[in-house]
């Protein structure tokens, strides 16, 4: 199923691209898209950086592993408080989710018609909420 | 005549306060045309599950909220009891609790009957303030003001929102209006704050109405549908993933819904659409960072893996069982014939029958010609919201087309539609500056209009007498429209949505008012003639009522949560009465109830609806009870002497024409429902007569105990029979004189 969606997937991108290898070299062509365009994402994703998105990311980091520890550590011991859990473990989803909207809103205060104050505030007022249910909830 | 040039501050202003005044003027046609039935009858609760609402209501304002929330219930479900505080949406108890604790903080004490009785027209005009907010957001704030008169006079919405109709859907659709212009206010700016209103709007609805899966997966679908149409933007991303993670976390405290958000199918989708904007969001970024040739083929591979994946693993966490599958009630929306065959308990609620084809004319009128004329509308400049409308719309009309109840979901769209459809045709045809213009034009005078913004420029003057007298016939015509609208509304709020069913009236034949009140007679009876740890049978119809007015313990009621019990009470009602008697025993029934119409001609009785016990009853023990036997061999349901054996020998048979034939004093007695001829009196052993309503619409009998002399109670009561007709046959035992060899 995944195998024939792919072929005509690839054969459709094909006449986009100028000098286009044949359909039978596509697939190591796609790998190294893939490869490139991770590439040159990593590398502008470092050039616009500037100090507050510099703290945001390393907050979303921060975010990720403590999710990932609660989630390694549900593996190994067991969920038992699992109000406990959920509410540790979507405290941090939510969190990342509100943040990576702050982040999006902060570059792109244009596109949104929100200044940045005004998100930060919008991203204050949501994480009130958020934590006020998780502290109810974490018994 | 100063100035005729009104600032545009002035006009905006004036504008302002027509609005408000309209607005309210709107609430209070909705509030008032909900109160016939208070007029008519009296400050009742309606019908039967508003009746344990506001019996938990009470418990609410006479306990604490923790101990509302711990509440378990012993006097309903028998010997079982119902885990209440769990087992409920606790919303709308809590609203009108909170109103009356705050009307009481101001000095003024109100009865909480009152409150409750009121409740749902008051948050009629709060729905019509919502419905205009969320279609101004689809138009402008002219079809708000009209979809907000529609939504609050449609009889469609009125129908579960009449003064003393206490449900859930009362406050609901109010939540579901809410929570869907927040969320429509979300998605157009990208706003956080909108998103957790949204949220918050949501949680409330979760509270209040087991509807609220409608919300969870029709946000998803806008979402999806708009990422299927290439529409996504960060704004999407912004308000679905606040959304999603407020509102999921925050619907998790109703210790009803629980863990389910995680756990059920039905919440699945919102879930899976939450990742997947998850993924598109980054997606988004990366094809802004790469030429787009080469980000096709990476997002061609990406998409296929994950679609897989996602689907993969929802199956396969269903099979291991860490996902509930999907719900009955769910089953039975896509397939009509699903609950018939699997849970004849919820095909027999009334309100889940398939929807008549009228009734979609007569809840909403000619609003139902306009709504898809009001679609079509959105599909011409499709904007995201106009999508959601459309997703809306057609998921809706399916639903209300499966599920009479699902036409209250149905409504408020509709009355947005039309909405649409009618302001857009105002706005042509409404539009008389033209004429205005040329006037001004030709005269050159400084006339007093307000129009302030026409600039004075020569258009082609094509308006002529005839454009003028098309657009007056258009106008006129929906004028009419409209006013024959307001006038059915009217009408069919007047005639069908109010009576409180607990209390009918009928005409006599001079015409005047006859107010048939035997259900509150029956219930008081019970209430001032029976211990008050009595237990009543009763089909489950009626347990909430009895709870509510007699306050007696109850066998089953409409909370219909355990299926096995409601078809216990099926089998002892619809068994011969040895074996009936020995089912009443076990669960200590004291009395039973049962409504009888036959005298009354009142067709929801109790035989009207012993199909349904007997089907439910098969459904446990197929070996016991059958429904084919209860019909004639020419397949007919007949309770004559035509009638079967099994279906004469029923228990609920012989307390229905328990002494009917006696009522009719030597003539011939029939069964004003079934139109049948009664001849026979049934033989009536394990039960006595209790008491018997005014018009015989409630009959109570008393469960007799069991024999002091050890007989069964068929042979018991054939004596003491003959004994009172005075045939006291004494079988006088002689010794046996047998002589001894």
């Amino acid at each position: 199923m995944a195998i024939v969606k792919r072929t005509p997937a690839a054969e459709n991108s094909a006449p986009v691209v100028p000098s286009s290898t044949p359909s039978s070299k596509s697939k190591s062509n796609v790998v190294a898209d893939f490869q490139s365009s991770l590439e040159t994402t990593i590398n502008s994703y470092f050039k616009t950086l500037t100090p507050r998105l510099k703290l945001i990311d390393l907050f979303l980091a921060f975010l990720v592993t403590v999710a990932l520890i609660q989630f390694i550590f549900v593996i190994v011991v067991g969920n038992f408080p699992f109000n406990a859990f959920l509410a540790g473990f979507i405290s941090t989803v939510g969190q990342f989710v509100l943040t990576v909207s702050l982040r999006l809103q902060s570059v792109n205060h244009k596109e949104f018609g929100i200044s940045p104050e005004r998100a930060l505030g919008d991203y204050v007022f949501a994480s009130l909420i958020l934590h006020f249910i998780i502290y109810h909830f974490i018994n | 005549m100063s100035s005729y040039e009104l600032s545009q501050g002035t006009v905006n202003n004036i504008q302002l306060f027509l609005k408000g005044l309209i607005l309210i003027l709107i609430a209070g046609a909705a509030i008032s045309s909900r109160l016939f039935s208070v007029i008519r009858f009296e400050s009742i609760i309606h019908e039967f599950d508003p009746w344990f609402n506001f019996r938990a209501t009470k418990y609410l304002v006479s306990h604490s909220y923790y101990e509302f929330l711990n509440w378990f219930d012993d006097r309903t479900w028998y010997p079982l009891g119902r885990v209440t505080g769990g087992t409920l949406y606790p919303g709308l108890m809590v609203t009108s609790g909170t109103i009356w604790h705050a009307l009481r903080k101001i000095g003024l004490p109100i009865d909480i009957r009152n409150v409750s009785v009121l409740l749902a027209p008051a948050f009629s005009g709060v729905t019509a303030y919502f419905t205009y907010l969320f279609t101004k957001e689809i138009k402008d704030s002219s079809a708000g003001l009209l979809a907000a008169a529609f939504m609050g006079i449609a009889p469609g919405y009125i129908s579960r929102s009449v003064a003393g109709s206490y449900d859930n859907e009362a406050i609901a659709i109010t939540l579901l209006m809410a929570a869907f212009y927040f969320w429509i206010k979300a998605s157009k700016e990208g706003s956080v704050f909108w998103a957790s209103w949204a949220a918050v709007f949501y949680f409330y609805m979760v509270s209040a109405w087991g509807g609220y899966v409608f919300i969870t997966n029709l946000i998803p679908l806008h979402v999806f549908v708009l990422i299927l149409m290439g529409r996504y933007n960060k704004k999407l991303y912004a308000a679905y993933s606040t959304w999603y993670a407020i509102g999921t976390l925050a619907s998790m405290q109703i210790p009803f819904v629980g863990f389910l958000p995680i756990r059920s199918n039905d919440h699945m989708a919102a879930l899976g659409v939450f990742g997947l904007i998850q993924i598109v969001a980054f997606g988004d970024y990366i094809r802004s960072q790469v030429p787009t040739n080469k980000f096709k083929s990476v997002l061609a591979v990406s998409v296929v893996l994950i679609i897989a994946l996602g689907i993969l693993g929802l199956v396969g966490l269903t099979y291991a069982g860490l996902i509930a599958p999907w719900t009955g009630r769910f089953y039975s929306l896509w397939d009509t014939n699903y609950a018939k065959i699997h849970i004849p308990i919820i095909a027999s609620v009334s309100e889940h029958q398939p929807t008549a084809w009228p009734a979609f004319f007569f809840d909403t009128q000619f609003l139902i010609w306009l709504f898809p004329a009001g679609v079509y509308l959105l599909f011409q400049d499709l904007s995201n919201e106009g999508v959601f409308v459309i997703v809306y719309s057609v998921l809706c009309s399916y639903f209300a087309g499966v599920m009479v109840r699902l036409m209250l979901t149905l409504t408020p769209i509709i009355c947005a539609s039309a909405a649409i459809a009618i302001s857009k045709l105002f706005d042509v045809y409404l539009d008389f500056s033209e004429y205005l213009q040329s006037k001004v034009v030709v005269q050159e005078t400084s006339s007093e209009k307000a129009k302030e913004e026409i600039s004075v420029t020569t258009k082609s003057k094509n308006h002529t007498v005839f454009g003028l007298i098309s657009k007056l016939t258009v106008i006129s015509t929906f004028a009419f429209y409209l006013y024959l609208f307001v006038y059915h509304c009217t009408w069919v709020t007047s005639i069908a949505y109010s009576s409180p069913s607990v209390v009918l009236s009928s005409r006599l034949p001079d015409g005047s008012q006859n107010i048939i009140d035997d259900y509150r007679e029956a219930y008081y009876w019970l209430r001032m003639n029976t211990p008050e740890d009595a237990k009543i049978l009763s089909w489950w119809d009626y347990g909430y009522q009895i709870g509510g007015m007699a306050d007696r313990t109850t066998l089953v009621d409409n909370n219909t949560w355990n299926n096995t019990h409601i078809a216990t009470v099926g089998k002892a009602l619809s068994s011969s009465e040895e074996v009936s008697y020995e089912i009443l025993k076990e669960h200590d029934v004291d009395y039973i109830l049962i409504i009888f119409g036959g005298v009354l001609g009142f067709s929801g009785d109790d035989l009207n609806k012993y199909l349904w016990m007997i089907r439910i009853a098969e459904g446990i023990w197929p070996e016991e009870v059958k429904e084919k036997d209860f019909f004639t061999a020419n397949g007919e349901y007949r309770v004559d002497d035509q009638a079967t054996d099994v279906m004469k020998n029923s228990l609920l048979y012989k307390l229905s024409y328990h002494r009917f034939v006696d009522l009719f004093g030597g003539k011939q007695a029939t069964d004003r429902v079934r139109n049948q001829k009664i001849t026979k009196e049934p033989d009536l052993n394990i039960v006595e007569e209790a008491y018997t309503t005014e018009n015989w619409l409630v009959r109570i009998y008393k469960v007799k105990d069991l024999d002091n002399a050890g007989r069964d109670l068929i042979q018991s009561s054939k004596f003491e029979k003959e004994s009172i007709a005075g045939v006291k046959r004494r079988v006088q035992k002689r010794p046996e004189l047998d002589l001894r060899e």
